[in-house]
């Protein structure tokens, strides 16, 4: 294993370490001491890497990964694993705003709560949070899976397009043309593989699912109030 | 006493000025169809604009170059604050950010063919990278928007440079929305979309919300990139003063900054004609800015919205901006509303020179559409070819100017080269009316 200690070395040197790692390499496990909460710790890495952080991450941790795993051993600021193409982001503690914000791939796993706009413009990507999830989440959601194990707040999945949303307990309220769907055998199987990817003491029909109910994906003027 | 009506003096019918036969046509249409007017192209209505500038010229107190043989420099840097690779360009005329999706592929090639031939760069737009863009592009700057459409960290490393779009002239404070008519297996698929339904992009982007958070997005953008590439931020003509000075704050090498004449592919009538203040009064406000913060020319200003010829973009260099970038001027020398398809918009209900139902994806001219059929009447090497030999007509023009006014580099040109035509023109871009020495509002500066 190989440790970076973010006392010494800078973020520049930490991320091009870390980026220049591609698929053949020898150097596949990866440690970052004293994170002291900077921000885009681990962005844009390309290869099949596991990093671990001791601590606490800023902002955009792990953004735009590919191929590698990133485990947060402590919390993680806002916009963790945005954009996130493949690979896995694992969070011990809780993220705060836009975890998993746009990401196309991958599995974001939050082992604690999430803040507010938690899979917002989500376009493929499986996050699953254990505990809750904040105000707007999956806000025009585009496709992928949210799961949450706990509750979710105010306006779930207002505006979402093709993203299915699965929340074990209450939504505070659902946003605009999101509504409660149900739950097929197909969407068992998802959720149990999700769950079990996930490390998630939960079962499947727990679970209810949430998505579009499609009534704005043409505008109609009789809609106006909810645009 | 004859009784014949005809022979008595009547009021002449009168039109309300406030209520015009277009204004009338409006609300029948909006009651009729009960949704707001979407369109392309820019603000249609007459605003203060170059063409009330005019240059003084070399007189007894400087003299001029001579055309041809003593040299004019074009050439222009951007990127150079921050960026290991900054962009050159050998004109300072660049092609804006247009989506694929909006225009069509062939479209995206041509302007890729053209800005190269002449030595500039072109952009991405809402909807991702094409191939046929960046294979055809020397230099191609790679759009960051709210929607994130397509947006990849391999395509962020290939581009040039990278440009956050904040807003855009026509629709400051806007997102965008690209009718399901557009939306074929290609574009759904570069969205990651259903195909058919309406796209709407949003107005902010997902996971930032001011200029501080934006630092950090930048931040993270270069160490994704590798500190090379060069990052504008791109701001409609809003409050250029704080937006510029806040890019500078957030790290920006170079700042775009668009006009309300600035072309847009569809946003709603109410918005590009009400929202935004016009080009020429965006300028100024920028550049002091920069001059404020001792930035002046090391942070690049690109300034667009409503620019067509050599003197437009000699009148923006003078003013202070380091280059132009052109959207719907691009398009008419490509063939958008070329007079030859008229038969045609006249059965869309138009005329050449006033199509503008760019959302629709009918365009005659094949430029607006993803119609295969449509799509094959541009060819891409000879429309590339019109868009270089008109980005270079358009540098002859600037050159000739910036020659007339004894300058060796079109970067010397300067506002006190220029005079205004009328009192507005003078106080939007801080240069004298003619015949006086009077800059009114100039206290505010
Ligand atoms: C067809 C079309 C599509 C456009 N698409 C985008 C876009 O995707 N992103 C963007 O920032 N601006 C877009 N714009 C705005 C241009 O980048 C640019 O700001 C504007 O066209 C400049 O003004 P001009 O058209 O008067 O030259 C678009 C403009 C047009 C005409």
């Amino acid at each position: 294993m190989q440790t970076l200690d973010m006392a010494e070395v800078t973020l520049r040197e930490v991320n091009s370490k870390l980026q220049a790692q591609k698929a053949s390499t020898n150097q596949q496990t990866w440690e970052i001491v004293n994170p002291r909460g900077s921000h885009a710790i681990a962005c844009g890495l390309d290869g099949p890497i596991e990093v671990t952080v001791l601590g606490s991450t800023g902002y955009y941790c792990g953004g735009m990964n590919k191929d590698a795993t990133v485990h947060i051993m402590g919390s993680a600021g806002p916009g963790v694993a945005e954009n996130m193409m493949s690979g896995k982001v694992v969070i011990e503690g809780d993220a705060s705003q836009y975890a998993g914000a746009t990401g196309n791939g991958g599995l974001l796993v939050i082992k604690g709560n999430a803040s507010s706009r938690c899979g917002i413009s989500m376009k493929g990507i499986d996050i699953v949070v254990h505990g809750n999830i904040g105000h707007m989440s999956a806000f025009m959601a585009q496709s992928g899976n949210l799961v949450v194990l706990g509750n979710a707040g105010d306006a779930l999945g207002d505006s979402l397009y093709e993203a299915r949303l699965f929340v074990r307990g209450e939504v505070k309220s659902l946003g605009a043309d999101c509504i409660e769907k149900e739950m097929r055998p197909e969407h068992l199987a998802i959720l149990a593989d999700l769950l079990s990817q996930a490390d998630a003491d939960a079962r499947p029909e727990e679970f209810r699912r949430y998505g579009s109910a499609r009534q704005l994906y043409n505008f109609n003027i009789d809609n106006a109030s909810a645009y | 006493m004859s009784d014949n009506p005809v022979d008595v003096p009547r009021t002449a019918p009168q039109k309300s000025a406030t209520f015009s036969d277009a204004i009338n046509a409006e609300i029948r249409r909006a009651a009729a169809t009960g949704i707001y007017d979407i369109r392309g192209g820019g603000a249609k209505r007459k605003v203060p604009h170059f063409d009330d500038l005019l240059f003084l010229g070399a007189s007894m107190s400087r003299y001029p170059l001579e055309g041809y043989r003593e040299k004019c420099e074009t050439k222009v840097v951007l990127g150079t604050r921050h960026a290991k690779k900054p962009i050159e360009l050998d004109i300072p005329i660049t092609i804006a950010g247009m989506s694929f999706g909006a225009l069509s592929g062939p479209a995206k090639e041509a302007l890729g063919r053209g800005a190269t031939a002449a030595g500039t760069s072109t952009t991405t737009g809402d909807g991702g990278m094409t191939e046929e863009e960046r294979g055809h592009s020397d230099k191609l700057v790679y759009q960051y928007l709210p929607s994130r459409y397509g947006m990849n960290p391999d395509d962020l490393r290939r581009a040039d440079a990278i440009e956050i779009v904040v807003g855009q002239g026509a629709k400051p404070g806007g997102g965008g929305m690209l009718l399901g008519q557009k939306i074929t297996d290609r574009v759904a698929e570069m969205r990651n979309l259903p195909k058919g339904i309406d796209q709407r992009s949003a107005c902010r982007h997902p996971d930032w919300t001011g200029p501080d958070d934006l630092e950090i997005k930048i931040l993270e953008l270069r160490e994704i990139t590798n500190w090379e590439k060069p990052i504008y931020i791109k701001v409609g003509g809003a409050r250029p003063y704080f937006d510029t000075t806040l890019a500078i704050k957030a790290g920006a090498d170079v700042v775009v900054l668009d006009g309300m004449q600035g072309g847009t592919a569809a946003t709603q009538d109410v918005f590009i004609e009400h929202v935004g203040q016009p080009t020429l009064a965006c300028i100024r406000p920028a550049v002091q800015a920069l001059q404020d913060l001792g930035m002046h020319r090391e942070v690049q200003l690109v300034v667009s919205g409503g620019i067509r010829t050599g003197a437009d973009v000699a009148k923006a260099l003078a003013l202070g901006a380091d280059a132009v970038a052109i959207g719907t001027a691009a398009l008419i020398a490509l063939g958008d509303n070329n007079p030859r398809w008229e038969a045609e918009y006249n059965e869309l209900g138009t005329t050449a020179g006033a199509y503008d139902d760019w959302h629709e994806g009918r365009d005659p001219a094949g430029i607006t559409t993803q119609d295969p059929d449509l799509m094959a009447r541009l060819d891409p090497v000879s429309a590339g070819r019109c868009l270089s030999n008109y980005l270079k007509v358009m540098t002859l023009e600037a050159q000739t100017i910036a020659r007339a006014c004894g300058k060796n580099h079109v970067h010397n040109l300067e506002p006190e080269d220029l005079c205004a035509l009328t009192v507005e023109a003078a106080a939007m871009s801080g240069v004298p009316l003619a015949g006086t020495d009077w800059v009114p509002g100039r206290e505010r500066y």
